[in-house]
């Protein structure tokens, strides 16, 4: 293992925004086919963090390792053709275009036919077909017609999550996918999630508040706090612990 | 075939397709339709702003980028064949390398212009547009010695595309076929290959992510796609189609001057051409700049007729004189963006759709 790379790793990863620090020298490795749960209160960091990780944002300081390759000064596309992938908190479609067409434009991404000038895009069968696999694998295929922005909120965080699944990177990162979602929906997303951590061998990260989401699903939990990381491990130990009964929970511990 | 021709990108509502059709017609015969010098020039400017608004339409309303410079684009491809002609005189040869040039140095400045600005906020990639489209035709007038300054450049093309030319000696369907309605179909050609080449670019695996850059250029770039790369293409890809309208207006015209080619009036009315037809949509150009020039050419006239006939009625024969013919041209746009926000193509597909389910 020593010679081995993490799949993913940060050292002393660090952003300031003039004099507050969001995030504050977290360093942590992520290994292939786990699944860590990142949590904590609000305004702890967990989306800067992501940011941070997947390009939207620029360290300050420390560094950023996908198979041990520094990405701290890449750009957002170079970092997504290396193998990370983002699903926002926020929905953040192509709200203009089709159902279909936002899954087939990330397919297209990815078999880089972006700059393909002179075929027709129709035409491009494989790409449509491949898109509408996403979608039925999402149950999103009978809308697969409808114009984005005048989907139900649900269906677009199930859209949400197709177009980072149809991106299949090596490392996938979830801001909380179940939110906003109907509560017969979300076994299906969590479903999704653990074929992609299990069968695919892919590394998931998962910032979520739901705690059932997160038992079912996590191997591991990682605790920010004020943009430090003040607690990593197995589930069970974390949520015991009295900082995330704390900072996390509220007083109130939740029963097991 | 027809949908290959068309890139699979067909006009989706029945009635659009019987405008389309008859505009199509209308301009394949319009020698002999519409016999006339002034019908003539209506036809040619026609089909050379329908390459040059479809050209805008791809920047602004596929790409979503709001540029002031396209007359540049217009006028440096104009004066490119203009430049070649008076050059070297008249004869096939400058004709082609004067374009091709006029188009390799619209393609650099759109290249130079996009990867300086396009990175920055939209809004002053539009300032600085209209900050070298203006610095452009402040040259293009006070270079006098090269480019005519305002007076412009008047030059002979080849024999061949000019009236003194006859095909054949008799006539066809009562028109003499000359060497002006040779040109006339050099302009029709030339626009019809053009258009469908856009068609396919906008229908293309690129077309569709420059619309993905329009609607979330954050998200384009988290799937993976270098938006300034995507902007910056579009920019040059519209500013060669520009420029190539722009010398097929200067082998039309065997004049370049900057009223035709360059001034802010020419980029208002490209605007107003885009967004009346319906902008995202390459068939709105065709529509719009229909519209709008038979508007432009043919409103005075019509309101002359009209004044004509409620002469006995005092007020309404004051406001339907033929000198208040911008007046009306307003009134027409203003309700024409009022009613159709999405354009004409637009509210048509949407009755289609509306009808169709």
């Amino acid at each position: 293992m020593a010679t081995e790379h993490s799949i993913l790793e940060t050292r002393d990863l660090t952003v300031r925004f003039g004099g507050h620090v969001a995030v504050d020298r977290v360093s942590c490795r992520f290994e292939r086919g786990t699944l860590t749960a990142i949590v904590g209160p609000n305004g702890a960091g967990k989306t800067t963090y992501f940011n941070l990780v997947s390009g939207q944002l620029r360290a300050t300081g420390g560094t950023v390792l996908l198979n041990g390759e520094d990405i701290t000064s890449m750009s957002v596309p170079r970092r997504t053709e290396r193998g990370i992938g983002r699903a926002f908190q926020l929905t953040n479609l192509f709200p203009t275009l089709s159902v279909r067409e936002n899954v087939r434009l990330v397919v297209q991404s990815r078999a880089n036919k972006g700059f393909d000038l002179f075929s027709v895009a129709a035409c491009h069968v494989e790409l449509l077909e491949r898109a509408d696999h996403v979608l039925a694998e999402v149950r999103l295929i009978d809308q697969a017609d409808r114009i984005v922005s005048a989907l139900p909120h649900g269906d677009q965080r199930k859209l949400e999550v197709a177009l980072l699944i149809a991106l299949g990177p090596q490392v996938l990162m979830f801001d909380e996918p179940t939110a906003g979602m109907s509560v017969d929906e979300v076994p299906v997303i969590l479903d999704l999630i653990r074929k992609l951590k299990s069968d695919m061998d892919r590394t998931i990260l998962l910032v979520e508040h739901k705690m059932d989401v997160i038992r079912s699903l996590a191997d591991r939990i990682i605790v920010l706090h004020n943009g430090e990381l003040v607690a990593d491990g197995e589930p069970a130990e974390v949520i015991a612990l009295p900082i995330v009964q704390e900072a996390y929970l509220g007083k109130a511990p939740e029963a097991a | 075939m027809l949908t290959r021709l068309l890139s699979g990108d067909t006009p989706r509502s029945g009635i659009l397709t019987v405008f389309l059709l008859l505009i199509l017609i209308s301009l394949a015969f319009a020698p002999f339709l519409f016999p006339g010098t002034k019908s003539l020039e209506t036809a040619a400017r026609i089909c050379i702003f329908i390459v040059l608004v479809a050209s805008y339409d791809l920047l602004l309303g596929y790409a979503g980028i709001v540029s002031f410079a396209h007359t540049m684009f217009f006028g440096i491809g104009a004066y490119g064949t203009a430049l070649a002609l008076s050059a070297t005189g008249a004869g096939y040869f400058p004709l082609v390398w004067g374009t091709v040039a006029g188009a390799i140095v619209a393609a650099i400045f759109a290249l130079a212009i996009g990867l300086f600005s396009l990175r920055v906020k939209a809004i002053f990639f539009a300032m600085v547009t209209l900050a070298v489209a203006s610095a452009f035709a402040v040259l293009v007038s006070q270079l006098s010695w090269l480019t005519g300054g305002e007076d412009g450049l008047n030059y002979r093309i080849p024999r061949e595309l000019t009236p003194a030319f006859k095909l054949i000696g008799g006539k066809v369907f009562g028109v003499t076929v000359n060497g002006k309605v040779l040109a006339y179909y050099l302009v029709f050609v030339a626009s019809l290959v053009l258009f469908l080449i856009m068609l396919r670019i906008v229908n293309s695996p690129f077309g569709s992510t420059l619309k993905a850059v329009r609607d979330n250029a954050f998200r384009a770039e988290a799937i993976g796609y270098r938006v300034v790369w995507y902007r910056t293409t579009a920019t040059v890809l519209s500013a060669v189609m520009a420029a190539l309208a722009g010398s097929l207006l200067a082998i039309w015209l065997r004049y370049t001057g900057p009223a035709t080619t360059l001034s802010m009036e020419i980029m208002i009315d490209i605007l107003l051409m885009v967004v009346i037809g319906g902008m995202g949509t390459l068939y709105g150009a065709v529509l719009g700049v229909t519209l709008f020039i038979l508007a432009q050419t043919y409103l005075q006239d019509f309101m002359g007729v009209a004044a004509e006939a409620t002469s006995s009625v005092p007020l309404v024969s004051a406001l339907v004189a033929p000198e208040r013919w911008l007046l009306w041209l307003g009134v027409l746009f203003v309700l024409s963006v009022y009613f159709f926000p999405t354009g004409i193509v637009g509210r048509l597909r949407e009755r289609a759709r509306a009808s169709g389910r």
